[in-house]
């Protein structure tokens, strides 16, 4: 009988995409783009805030693009393209998430040296995207007040390894009775002393200040 | 279901680690999983099997370690074991901690091979 014997490994599973995503992100760094990856449940707003976010960036006089995950049709891209930035769409055929050589395999013929913003909308979902480092700079959580105060605790990872947290549509949060405290509350038991921005892409309400801190987190 | 792309990272460098030896099968895999990962293990052992078929690690067992969250608290200036994966509080003083030390692991320990006989 022979017996088995053991290897130690002690190495990453997902080591593939965070060596790729650590290359990506010296590579974003050294060109001098600020990558930004929102991740939120679908219907959360990604896209109606950051065609808003675009539009004041590009008035601004900055240069910004997209990268947008979906399961499947280029909608989200469409709108996007409505900021005159260029935007490419990711049809991930039913994969729940994005990962790096997806993000890598779209940057093709854009010159990263002439953007100040890049932006890569995930794919909905709290749970999945959470793993995959994509290289980004900044990883934004979502939240709106339409979903409940308590998304948070119910979906503690990618909160807790998000930069910032951003509540979407509170131009609705009295008919939702959102309860703002409790929602805050709830961000710092898995995040202590995250920062939290409110925004409405609606009224515009909150997206001078999201703008304002991408800008400040981008320097000069 | 992001666990058949983690199973399928999983068996890519699973394989690869045990290229270079002379061995006949892999009995064995285990892997450590943190609370705070995402992931779910009876998802991720199914999505191992099917990926798994046709490879060394054919039938292999797949062994999880569950990780618990672990923070250091800046009061206590320790580590502090968490019994849930929130609130990130300190148990002992109740400060607020965003140090997360473990729990976001999702690492392969070690694979357990049957070598070739000579």
């Amino acid at each position: 009988m022979i017996e088995p014997r053991i290897l130690a490994v002690r190495t990453k599973i997902l080591k593939k995409n965070d060596e790729l995503a650590r290359r990506m992100r010296a590579e974003f760094v050294a060109s001098g783009v600020l990558v930004t990856n929102l991740v939120s449940s679908p219907g959360t707003g990604k896209t109606a805030l950051l065609l808003e976010t675009m539009k004041l960036l590009i008035d601004r006089g900055r240069r910004v693009a997209a990268i947008v995950g979906d399961l499947e049709t280029d909608n989200d891209a469409r709108r996007l393209a409505e900021s005159g930035a260029p935007v490419r769409q990711i049809m991930t055929h039913g994969c729940c998430h994005l990962e790096a050589d997806m993000v890598r395999d779209h940057l093709d013929g854009w010159d990263l040296g002439q953007l100040d913003y890049l932006f890569i909308e995930n794919v909905g979902n709290l749970v999945c995207p959470t793993s995959w480092d994509l290289g980004e700079s900044l990883r934004v959580a979502l939240l709106s007040v339409t979903e409940g105060e308590d998304k948070p605790l119910k979906y503690p990872g990618l909160f807790n390894t998000s930069d910032v947290a951003v509540i979407t549509k509170i131009d609705l949060s009295r008919a939702c009775e959102f309860d703002r405290g409790l929602a805050l509350k709830n961000i710092e038991a898995v995040r202590p002393g995250m920062v939290v921005l409110e925004t409405s892409a609606k009224t515009g309400g909150g997206v001078t200040e999201w703008t304002d801190f991408l800008e400040q987190k981008k320097g000069p | 279901m992001h666990e058949l792309s983690i199973a399928n990272h999983l068996v890519s460098l699973a394989c690869q680690s045990v290229r270079q030896e002379d061995v006949t099968r892999v009995s064995a895999i285990t892997i450590r999983v943190g609370a705070l990962a995402c992931v779910h293990p009876d998802s991720l052992k199914f999505c191992f099997d099917a990926v798994s078929e046709g490879t060394l690690l054919e039938g292999a067992e797949l062994r999880i370690i569950s990780v618990p969250v672990v923070v250091y608290c800046p009061t206590c200036q320790c580590e502090i074991e968490l019994p849930e994966i929130q609130p990130l509080r300190c148990t002992v003083c109740q400060t607020p901690c965003g140090d997360v030390r473990h729990g976001n692991e999702l690492e392969l320990e070690s694979i357990e091979v049957v070598d070739a006989s000579d």
